[in-house]
Parts: C-alpha cells; structure tokens; sequence
C-alpha cells in the first residue's frame, strides 16, 4: 500500500470530512485556487466548489470570526491560518470570544483552526513560532499537535467532529518528512490522549511533534548506553493526559520533558507542577526540561540549530538525570 | 425626514409597537438605575438613554428567522426580539435564573435556538465578522436569513470593523451594520475619532451600499433598516446604515459625563426619541391619550412582575463556576438545511479551479473607475462593488461612469457567460450552459 505523508494525511481528513458531512467547510487565505501555501487544500475548491472553500481576505480576525458565526448556525469550518504564527492577528476573537462562548451563553463553537507551524526549516522569526501555549492557557480551546501522519489524519477528524473549538498545529518540518501506510477506512484519533511511543524503565521523556521524532532518536542512543527511557508523545496540549504521564513517572520515577516551544512558560513547567502535585513520592530525580531559547526563532541556521532542542541536548540531558 | 422612500406603510398596531418597546426600553433602564442605586445590581451599568429609536426601529425590521447580535446599548433590540425584561433584569443582577446563569452580565447572552441572538463581548468589532459568518452560513444552508449588528462610533476604528467589512463586502454577505453614531466614544467626540462627516461615508471604500439616518426618528430609522434588510436577503448585501444619535448618559453610571457640552444636551433633550415619536402619534391621530395610558399601564405592569421574579431570584450555586468550559455532547449541533444538499456536494459543487480577472486590473480603466467613482457610486468595471446608496448622494451617473459601465458590458459580452468566478462552471459542463 503506499505511503503517506503527514500533509497527505490532514489533507486526507479534509476531503473525507468534507465528504461525509455538508456541515464541513473550509476558509482561509489562498486556500481555494491556490491549494494553500503548503498545498495541504489543494483539490479541495475543484471538488467542492467555492460556497464549501472559501479564499479570503488577508483578515485573520474576520476568517476566525466568519468561522465562529458559521458555527452558530451548525456549519463546521475549518479555518486555515496560512502560518499559524499569524494567529496572533485574530487573538482576541480566538480567546475572547471563540473560547468563552460556551462556558459564558452556551454557545458551542465547533471551529478547527489549523495551520502550519514549527521551525527547523529557516522560515525565520515570523513562520517558525509554537504559540500554543498562549492557547494553551486559555479555558474551553482544545490544543492538538501531532506527530504523525496516522495521528493528523485521526486527530483532525476527531477536531472537526468536536463541539469544542479546536486548534490543530501542523509542523510544518514534519509536512513532508515522515510517511507511513494509513488505513483505508475510517478512523479517528482521540483528543486528550498522549501515546506511549517506547517503553522504558530508566526515565520518561515526554514530547510532542517534531521533539517527538528527536526524543525517539535520543532514546535509541540512550539504549545503546544501558539506558531505557519512556517516550511519550503527548499529542494534545489541552486537555492534558496526565492519567498516561503521572503512570508512565510512576514506573520510571524520572522526568524529561522536551519541547520546541521557548522554555519559560512553556509546557513543561505546567507538566512539572503537575508531577509535583501527583506524584512527587515517586520522584528519584530533578524534573530537568530540554526546551527551545528564550529568545525569538532566529533566521540563520547556525543560530537556529542553536536555538531548537535536537536529539544531542535531549541524549545529554537524560544521560545526567540517569544518574540519580 | 431622511432615509432611503419608504417600501411599505407601517400599519397602527406597528406604529403603537414601536412606542411599546420604545418606552419598554426606557422604562426597564429607569428601573435598573434605581436598582443599581440600591446596589442591586452587581457590575455596570450602561444607558441607552436617547437611543431608543436605534434599537427598536433597526431590530422591528428584522423577521422572525433573523439574527442578531446586540451591542451594550442595544437592550431595545433584544425586546424587539422577544426576549423578556427578566432576562435583562437578572443579567444585571447576575442571577442564577439569567441567561447566562450568573456567568456574564448585562446584554452579554444569547439564544441560538429559538431567538437567534449572538451574544455580544466587550471588545469592539468582533461581532462585524462573527455575523458575517452567520449571514453566510445563512445562504449556504439557502435560509434566506439577514444577519444585523451594531456598532458604535467608537468601535467603527477598531481593526475587527474593517476586517469584518471588508470580508462581508467580499462576500456579498447577507449582513446590515448598524453604525450607531451617538456621538462620544466614552469620553472623545467623534471629531477626534474619524475625520469625516458621515460614518457611512466609509462605506463606498468596502464596496459596500448605506444611508445615513436620524438616529431619534424612529420611524427614519425602521425604514432605513428594512430596506437594507430587504435588499440583503434579496442578495444585495451587505450595507451599512449610520444613524445620527446622542448617548445622554455617561458612558457607564458611575460617568457624570462633564465631559459633554451642556448645550449639546439641550440640543438632543429636544430632539428625545420618545417624546418626539409621541408628538407625531397624536398630531397624525393614530392614538389618543386613552391608548397611551393604557400602553404605558401594561408596561408597568409587566416590568412590575418581571422585576419582582428577578430581585426573588437566588444567586448562582458557588460550583456552578467549574461548569461547562467545554461542550461534552450538552448541545446538539445540527445545521438547519433549506436547500439540497446535492448542490453542495459533488459532483453537482465541483468546479474548475482557475480565477478570471475582468479587465486584468490595468491603469487605464482606473483612471476612468476613480473618475467614475468619485460621486458615492461605486466602480462599475468592478464586480464586486455595490451601488453607492441614494441616502448617500449618488447623482445620475456622470459620462465618464457610463463610459465604464459600456466598457465593462463590452468585456462581458465577449466573455463566456459564467456562473461563478471560479472558471466556467461544473466540470464536464463547460460551453453548455
């Protein structure tokens, strides 16, 4: 059977969903003729015309907020930030009125908004960023960011079948750079739940999208040492599966956590509290963190490589917890 | 009296309705100054004493299938609507028998089933395009629905504003906005917000038709709206209505608004929406004072008892807080179709996927087009332009305006008929159409 990328798989969803239910649209910049910056719609508008795709202005706060209107009335859009980086333009109606709509007046807002993210690929300060955490930290957003094709496919499916709405990152270095076969029929990956991606025994390194393919490569060189670290992908932000992570700390008593996101105020403090308050007696080592700088993405490579995390960093910083 | 002819005669009952929310509205807002004297009611207070007229007139024109979204002083439109005082009552007072249940105050609450009322958020603008997204979805789901908000002069600089207008333009969107100029902007003038006379006169950079209207003439004001209403769910959206008011209260109570020139005052207080639509009653005989006490008896009889149910009302259990962050299947989520959905599925939706440029966007048809567009009327080289509206002063067209117009057909003739701008129609279909 043949393989599929990532991007093959989140455009997958996109087509089957819109297939399966009329209620499925899709907005966003360039993504009717052009096929999206990334091609992740292209065919779409062909198939299902331009009142199902819709090109838009460049108005991030009027695409997220047509999509929200859209929903009031059953209507589930998928909106597409061209780079999610861009998502900071329409951050007040993201968080201000898409996230409280259903906790204030009951209203669901069953939205996906979707769009590439993640750096490594020299796209500079402005097409490189995570911001999930700012979303992360706000009530009634469901945050998912997968790390493979299988994943993206099931977990944007799961996304537009929510009631809630859903932001959906797409890294965009792993677009094209993973493939696997994917099911012929229809499937779904569930929000809010992390994936065991190796067992282990010496210490749990958690991570997710692109820091997950670096922590697996990092624990195959930790193995090659005597070291047999847990790798979890965590796979949605928000909410949380700290049932899988305060588990997996319970048999490894050692944590790592690893992400691409700048460090303070990114998601391994909030895991750390979260270990602290449930499982501090099973603890045997400091909670260490494997994070981008605190510093904008810079744009040359040289800078960049030091910037991310890689499997190096996290191999180093393991190799040290281990030794508690 | 401005604004656009009128379409239809107001029949007695409509123009006796229109009085009783009027009065409705004031009524209801007197007693929330006294209860909020009373420290009865728990957060702001915000009047919108003289703007009666804006909300009853523009809401009247909406029918039952419409949506709306209020703004904070946009209580008279929520009556119109049929939402009872309670509600707004136990709003104010954050009861647990509100709307929202305690969780938010004032007009901030909706009803997306039975009413069709988006509920408003603090930050000006954004419900320009969340109701351009309902008008859409609207015509998608072919309901044949107008979506209407408001917008003060203040909230018409924010950047949501042009966003929203911009992609509700774009669209052709079934969508009116009410740009509710009352003068002051919290403590700034209008003159110190947008230099230019009319709000409405922005409209013409959207594309977009308007009028601009005595915002105290409640009568100006209704037919302003349902023509605007009429001609967007005849599919000649969007338009933007400007109504000239004045706020006569501070932005919120605890504001004495000494900011405001008291003969700017006077100048209203004698233009006062009610006062004035109860003249023109009486002097065009359609009630006598016999109706009028009666009217103004049931009113009090009503709030008497929907205030009494409020301030009887219990405060929201302390638990309640951890509720309902997210939807777990409490709310089923069903899009109301009106049309088949054949036609938004293939093969029947596929189309070829090219764009066509009229005209290719060339200097020399420009220098015509701005000619042509200096009056309020908009290009007619450009497809996705209205019609300047005849409130805002569009004149016969000018020579070189006909000579675009003759262009444009030139150009169309010798194009392929289309249906979409998206090529030439379904696949396997083209030429035969």
């Amino acid at each position: 059977m043949a393989q599929s990328t990532m991007l093959e798989g989140i455009r997958q969803a996109l087509f089957e969903e819109m297939e399966r239910d009329p209620a499925v649209v899709a907005l966003g910049e360039d993504i009717g003729v052009y096929g999206g910056a990334f091609k992740v719609t292209e065919g779409l508008l062909a198939k299902y015309g331009p009142e199902r795709v819709i090109d838009t202005p460049i108005a991030e706060t009027a695409i997220v907020g047509a999509a929200c209107g859209m929903s009031f009335m059953g209507l589930r859009p998928v909106a597409e930030m061209q780079f999610i980086d861009f998502i900071a333009c329409c951050f007040n109606q993201v968080t201000n009125f898409v996230a409280k709509s259903h906790y204030l007046w009951g209203a669901p807002v069953p939205i996906v908004l979707r769009g590439p993210s993640g750096g490594g690929v020299h796209g500079g300060p402005f097409h490189s960023a995570n911001p999930e955490m700012y979303f992360v930290h706000t009530p009634g957003l469901k945050v998912v960011y997968p790390s493979t094709a299988y994943d993206a496919k099931g977990l944007l499916k799961s996304a537009i079948r929510d009631n809630n709405p859903v932001l959906f990152f797409e890294h965009k270095f792993l677009y094209r750079r993973i493939k696997e076969e994917l099911p012929t029929e229809d499937y779904t990956v569930p929000i809010g739940k992390a994936a065991v991606r190796r067992e282990g025994t010496d210490l749990t390194i958690l991570s997710y999208a692109a820091m997950a393919h670096t922590s697996m490569e990092a624990a195959a060189k930790l193995a090659q040492e005597g070291i047999e670290a847990e790798v979890i992908d965590l796979r949605t932000l928000l909410p949380l599966d700290s049932e899988t992570i305060l588990s997996s700390l319970k048999k490894t008593n050692k944590l790592l956590v690893v992400h691409e996101d700048t460090r303070t105020g990114g998601i391994a403090g909030e895991i750390a509290a979260l270990v602290c308050e449930g499982a501090f007696e099973d603890l045997d080592g400091p909670i260490v963190r494997v994070t981008a700088l605190d510093t904008p993405v810079p744009y040359a490579p040289t800078l960049e490589e030091r910037f991310l995390p890689n499997t190096e960093k996290v191999v180093a910083a393991a190799r040290e917890l281990a030794k508690y | 009296m401005s604004g656009p002819a009128t379409r239809e005669q107001l029949t007695r009952e409509q123009h006796l309705d229109l009085y009783y929310y009027m009065q409705l509205n004031r009524q209801l807002e007197e007693r929330m100054v006294r209860l909020f004297r009373q420290n009865k009611i728990v957060g702001g207070l915000y009047s919108s004493l003289g703007q009666e007229a804006v909300s009853v007139g523009t809401a009247y024109a909406l029918e039952k299938r419409d949506w709306l979204a209020p703004m904070i002083r946009n209580i008279g439109a929520l009556l119109v609507k049929g939402v009872p005082p309670r509600d707004i009552f136990t709003q104010h007072m954050a009861k647990y028998t509100s709307p929202t249940k305690g969780k938010d105050g004032t007009s901030h609450f909706g009803d997306l089933k039975v009413r069709h009322i988006v509920s408003p958020i603090s930050m000006l603008g954004d419900l320009i395009p969340v109701m351009t997204g309902v008008g859409m979805a609207g015509r998608y789901l072919g309901q044949k629905i107008v979506a209407m908000t408001w917008i003060g002069d203040g909230g018409s600089s924010t950047g949501a504003f042009h966003e929203g207008m911009g992609l509700a333009a774009s669209q052709r969107a079934p969508f009116v906005l009410i740009v509710e100029n009352n003068q002051w902007a919290y403590s700034t003038p209008v003159s110190r917000q947008v230099p230019v006379k009319n709000l409405a006169d922005r409209a013409v950079a959207y594309g977009v038709k308007s009028a601009t209207v005595d915002g105290n003439d409640v009568v100006a004001v209704y037919r302003a709206a349902k023509e605007a209403v009429d001609e967007c769910r005849a599919g000649r959206g969007p338009w933007m209505i400007e109504v000239k008011t004045m706020r006569m209260k501070g932005h919120a109570q605890h504001d004495p608004a000494e900011y405001v020139p008291e003969e700017m005052f006077a100048y209203w207080k004698a233009r006062d929406p009610i006062a004035r639509y109860e003249k023109f009653l009486t002097e065009s005989k359609t009630w006598d004072a016999k109706t009028k006490s009666e009217i103004d008896a049931r009113i009090e009889r009503e709030l008497d008892a929907e205030q009494k149910f409020a301030e009887e009302s219990p405060m929201p259990p302390p638990e309640f807080a951890e509720e309902g962050v997210y939807c777990d299947g409490c709310h089923t989520i069903e899009a109301e179709w009106q049309r088949p959905k054949s036609e938004v599925t293939p093969p029947r939706a596929s189309v070829e996927a090219a764009w066509k440029v009229e005209g290719f966007g060339g200097f020399e048809d420009s220098i015509e087009g701005v000619k042509a567009t200096s009056g309020a009327s908009a290009g007619k080289a450009n497809s996705g332009a209205g019609n300047g509206s005849k409130a805002n002063g569009s004149a016969e067209k000018s020579a070189p305006a006909k000579r675009v117009e003759e262009k444009a057909k030139a150009l169309a003739a010798k194009a392929e008929p289309e249906r979409t701008p998206f090529g030439r129609g379904p696949k396997g279909k083209q030429g035969k159409r």
